[in-house]
């Protein structure tokens, strides 16, 4: 995890607030560092993550997560990690025989239903477990990302009815945290994606979106990060946040700064 | 102009006419809406009348979190968050779904005035065709329990949440026609707006802009324009600070 993201967001692994929804969004850049970040954050949080990966393979998320001082292998091996591969597991659907629905069942339906088989599969991954398990402290559910289910054919009142299920087990029954990445492409015609981005927008407590700069490529400067904390059924004393930050990633680390403070332009 | 929106036991109370009022809370990401539903929804309550909550997006625990015994004790859920679209296939889930409970209400024999609150107009947007919605919602305004013997009929209110992003022109408008208020949401830094578009029968409509706040009781803080404080932020934040440190967003979110 990066620690100067969690100073911004004021939150550390063993004081991370529980029922929440978290969106991560990136525009004309790319998010996927807020996901590794977010991955290695609640796996030292001691918490059971079920990751729904559908971008990259396992060996990329563990050659990461080894960067930011998680073992994605052992996380799996000791039951603290349930990591859905979506490249490999697609290819289940067609050429292996299911004893029941595959999560990705969908991709074998000429009309794309719903995802109830996806919440099946996240709800039995992080159901507690009475006896023989390390008390895990919450379940995380982290997908990464939701855009490509709308490019295999979902509709986005379906993506957006799989996370409404989710949030209610994950969230609401649970206590547990949920962080999904969705791509905002910026194409005007893409109505599905701004109906799930919007749709989502409205029901996350915190939304972390990532754009690239106004002025094109920068070497020290490689985007800059919008921070929203919302309080969807709270009174307006306690008033959303909004804060602004760019940033520049490194091997091993993200640095943020306050627009036009680069350490490279001082 | 707020609070006589809040004062909805005021609105049309002659005996043997009909009283309806439909009223839509339009609001964004960054300007959330549920709080002021709430605050309405408290001041119906207050004023004696039943309220019925459709509520598709927040479990009922938040829904109910920040109203007192008495407020809580007026207001019935009826709970589509946790299973809108029966997957569990327990039993459990209300039977017809929120369609169904928007026609039940259609057929109350109760007299008495009623705020319906819907939570959120958009949910059901998204999962109902928009003319079966409108015609539900028009059935539910302009119910009749004793058509034509003069004898009084109950008030009935309905309340709905629409998040603004998600729909079009056509949906939008649609709704807008049977609202006779529109309450939009917006402000400056730290301190909400509400725009209220209100059309009444042989009226002209009005138009005016409210500042506002929701106390954390849900009572609504009616206030003259931007706090000083919030105006100097907002002129501080677009010359720029010149200090290392964080920046706050003056415009809107995206």
């Amino acid at each position: 995890m990066f620690p100067e993201l969690n100073n911004l967001l004021n939150t550390t692994p063993d004081k991370a607030e529980q029922g929440t929804l978290t969106l991560l969004c990136d525009s004309k850049t790319d998010g996927s560092f807020l996901v590794h970040h977010f991955l290695s954050f609640y796996l030292k949080a001691n918490c059971k993550v079920c990751f729904v990966a559908l971008i990259q393979s396992f060996s990329h998320y563990n050659i990461v997560g080894q960067k930011l001082g998680v073992n994605l292998t052992m996380a799996r091996e000791r039951g603290q990690l349930v990591f859905l591969e979506g490249l490999k597991s697609a290819v289940d659907v067609f050429f292996r025989a299911q004893e029941k629905p595959h999560p990705l069942q969908f991709l074998r339906e000429a009309n794309a239903g719903n995802l109830k088989p996806l919440f099946e599969f996240v709800r039995e991954a992080l159901k507690p477990v009475d006896s023989g398990e390390a008390g895990w402290t919450y379940p995380v559910l982290l997908v990464d990302d939701l855009s490509v289910l709308l490019s295999l054919g979902l509709g986005a009142v379906a993506v957006l009815d799989f996370i409404h299920y989710c949030r209610v087990t994950v969230c609401w029954e649970l206590k547990g945290n949920i962080v999904v990445l969705v791509h905002d492409s910026g194409d005007v015609e893409d109505e599905e994606n701004d109906i799930l981005l919007n749709g989502l927008s409205h029901q996350s407590h915190l939304i972390l979106r990532a754009e690239g700069l106004a002025t094109g490529f920068c070497r020290d400067v490689h985007g800059q990060l919008r921070i929203l904390w919302r309080r969807p059924s709270q009174s307006t004393s306690q008033r959303d946040q909004s804060l602004t930050y760019q940033y520049k990633i490194q091997d091993r680390s993200v640095s943020f700064f306050a627009k036009g403070m680069s350490p490279a332009v001082l | 102009m707020l609070d006589s929106l809040l004062a909805l036991g005021g609105l049309g109370t002659e005996v043997g006419r009909k009283d309806r009022d439909g009223l839509s809370i339009r609001h964004s990401v960054e300007w959330e809406g549920r709080s002021l539903l709430k605050a309405l929804v408290k001041k119906s309550a207050l004023c004696g009348e039943q309220v019925h909550i459709l509520g598709c997006e927040v479990s009922e625990e938040e829904f109910r979190e920040g109203f007192d015994s008495q407020i809580n004790n007026r207001l019935v859920y009826h709970d589509f968050f946790r299973d809108p679209l029966n997957w569990s296939k327990t039993g459990e889930a209300l039977p017809g779904g929120p369609l169904g409970a928007l026609r039940a209400m259609c057929k109350r024999t109760d007299l008495g005035p009623v705020t319906i609150a819907l939570d959120s107009l958009s949910w059901l947007l998204l999962h109902l065709p928009c003319t079966t919605l409108c015609q539900t919602l028009h059935a539910v305004s302009h119910q009749d329990s004793c058509p034509g013997d003069g004898s009084p009929v109950g008030k009935v209110h309905v309340l709905g949440l629409l998040h603004e992003e998600l729909h079009g022109p056509g949906p939008m408008g649609a709704l807008s026609s049977l609202a006779q208020t529109e309450v939009t949401l917006g402000g400056t830094v730290g301190q909400a707006s509400a725009r209220i578009l209100c059309r009444r029968p042989r009226q002209r409509p009005t138009d005016q802009t409210q500042w506002f706040s929701i106390l954390p009781d849900f009572s609504l803080d009616l206030q003259e324009g931007p706090s000083i404080e919030s105006q100097a932020r907002t002129r501080k934040c677009s010359l720029g600070s010149g200090k290392r440190g964080e920046n706050k967003s003056c415009g809107g979110w995206g």
